[in-house]
């Protein structure tokens, strides 16, 4: 069962046109700056707006199209607002009996214990709702969304009105999510950071068009997607597999085109994870460089060559089964001809690591 | 019941009258109050002035134009007529129907103020959570609208209790029927009976002192958003 789309939303200033098929599971993250329509469009799917043209479906089931509208209480999708909108005349409990009491029976319910759990919501069912963090309201407002029981869960920019550590708080939680729950999850974002850690597949949204979409790590390895992400956060996200510490603090994870070796990682051996290496954290040379304090150096062959407008290229690099991306200056990218299939080494910075597979990697 | 020397047929019958308007009143306004609340129809400015006249108009040209709506020779009071047997104009019924205009804006602002405070926000999440629109309502913008509820009943409540010009032009003063409080007194006035209209109006000085300090304290203490 499948979510898909073709819809058409005008407003005085910009308009929204976008067409897709969400897969039947994972989560795909909408990511653009603000103003791009993202929310818009997880409005228009909800069906909270009702201005919008075109055809949304769920598997054969059709939601509105011209003449048909399902209103958004007969969808069947789970919404986690930005601003969680909790209701404040019902404590927490209340809040999650509201959804569990008009959850429509599809297959399993989850357990509101489980969930409750998970979320780490014991302490706080019965707080009011006054009295919670913006953290703690945004992990109700999740657990409420699932036990409402939804045949798709729509995110809207979840952690944006958090601080950092709210942020770290709920992350771990959102991971769990994407690998456990069972349903589609359109998660909004204009945060790289989280579209590397939560993503399954990317739809990259400019000015109310899609500029970019598919599996994460071919969105993110992909030089010309770089302008839509922003240079600053290129990157590509690869999957990987603790493999070892080490006596002296650092932890080893294998990748398919070898090893990392990082500042301790907190996770068991056999651990999969995934990592991110910015575009700029990635130096390339033609030979393996020797008496260099960087750990990680490692043989790749260029792939693709992306000259830039300004002083900048990127190039592609094919590390194993991976591919990476590293930003360098036009010219040295002359000086050291580098064009497909050229070997070289990539020495890799530093890296980012995460919980959990990279989409469309794992295990399949 | 100790004598205090007055009829207080009057009381009883202000309380019943301002009571049943109260309640009836705010039950009916609450349509009105969520439609001005959500509405982006034009004519909202409209609907909204002739819905605030009772508060500038004097009672009398109100009660005037009750009046003339209620008699027997027109659509409605015709209609009454041949419904019951009796007339609008003069009785209990009648006096209910002219109080709930009259304290019609005292219902629907606070209403009103109260949903647009609520806003839509609340009621879309609860539409994903598979809250059908009347559901909604119940479940979660009436009881977030608590305070709203609490100010329209005493107000209208209240307002009622007060009311004079439009009693007189449509109830007039019959004993039982139509003699409220304010008559009442207006009467032992009259009469020079002005240790019956001291009693009267001290009570009624009292009453609604009481009730509006009770529902100010209830109102602080009431869970939900602020009203305004």
């Amino acid at each position: 069962m499948s979510l898909s789309f073709d819809i058409a939303l005008c407003f005085p200033d910009f308009a929204l046109q976008v067409a897709a098929e969400l897969p039947a599971r994972g989560l795909t993250v909408l990511f653009g700056p603000s103003g791009s329509g993202k929310s818009s469009l997880l409005r228009v799917l909800a069906g909270l707006e009702r201005g919008a043209e075109g055809r949304v479906s769920f598997g054969g089931e059709i939601w509105q199209d011209g003449r048909r509208f399902l209103p958004p209480h007969r969808r069947g999708v789970g919404y986690v607002f930005q601003d969680a909108r909790l209701f404040p005349h019902l404590d927490v409990q209340g809040n999650l009996d509201y959804a569990v009491r008009r959850a429509r029976g599809r297959g399993a319910r989850p357990d509101p214990d489980v969930v409750g759990a998970a979320l780490g919501l014991g302490p706080l069912m019965r707080r009011q709702v006054a009295q919670l963090s913006g953290g703690q309201r945004q992990r109700v407002a999740i657990a409420r969304a699932l036990l409402s029981c939804p045949r798709v869960l729509l995110m809207d920019e979840p952690l944006s009105a958090l601080d950092a550590a709210a942020r770290a708080e709920i992350l771990p939680h959102i991971e769990a999510l994407r690998d456990a729950a069972g349903v589609p999850i359109l998660y909004v974002t204009h945060s790289a950071e989280e579209l590397a850690r939560l993503a399954d597949r990317v739809m990259i949204l400019r000015d109310g068009c899609v500029r970019r979409e598919g599996p994460l790590a071919e969105v993110l390895s992909d030089p010309d997607a770089i302008p839509a992400l922003g240079v600053r956060e290129a990157g590509a996200v690869l999957p990987a597999t603790l493999s070892a510490h080490t006596g002296d603090g650092l932890s080893v994870l294998s990748i398919s085109g070898g090893e990392l070796v990082l500042p301790r990682v907190e996770a068991d051996p056999g651990a999969r994870l995934r990592v991110r290496i910015h575009a700029h954290e990635v130096i390339v040379a033609r030979r393996r460089p020797s008496a260099l304090s960087a750990l990680n150096i490692l043989p790749a062959t260029v792939t693709q060559v992306r000259l830039g407008e300004g002083p900048g290229a990127a190039v592609q690099l094919r590390l194993g089964e991976d591919l990476i991306l590293a930003r360098i200056t036009r010219r040295s990218a002359l000086a050291l001809g580098l064009a497909p299939g050229v070997d070289c080494y990539a020495i890799v910075k530093s890296v980012a690591v995460a919980q959990g597979d990279v989409g469309g990697f794992s295990g399949e | 019941m100790p004598d205090l020397g007055v009829d207080l047929g009057p009381v009883w019958l202000t309380l019943k009258l301002a009571g049943l308007v109260a309640v009836i009143l705010v039950a009916l306004a609450t349509p009105l109050a969520w439609w001005l609340a959500h509405t982006r129809v034009r004519a909202r400015p409209v609907i909204e002035a002739v819905t605030a006249l009772p508060l500038v108009l004097p009672p009398t040209v109100l009660g005037f134009y009750i009046l003339v709506l209620f008699a027997p020779d027109t659509a409605l009071g015709g209609l009454w007529v041949r419904a019951t047997g009796t007339t609008l104009t003069f009785s209990f019924t009648g006096l209910v129907l002219a109080s709930m205009l009259y304290s019609l804006p005292f219902a629907v602002q606070p209403l009103q103020a109260a949903f647009e405070a609520v806003g839509r926000a609340p009621l879309e999440a609860a539409a994903t959570l598979g809250a059908g629109p009347r559901d909604a309502f119940f479940s979660v913008a009436a009881p977030m609208a608590l305070r709203g509820y609490l100010t329209a009943l005493v107000l209208s409540f209240a307002h009622t209790v007060g009311e004079f010009g439009v009693v007189l032009m449509v109830g007039g003063n019959i004993p039982g029927k139509t003699r409220v409080l304010s008559i009442a007194i207006y009467e032992h006035v009259e009469t020079l009976d002005y240790a019956g209209a001291q009693t009267l109006s001290a009570g009624l000085l009292v009453f609604s002192f009481v009730v509006l300090l009770a529902v100010y304290t209830l109102n602080r203490r009431a869970p939900g958003r602020a009203l305004r």
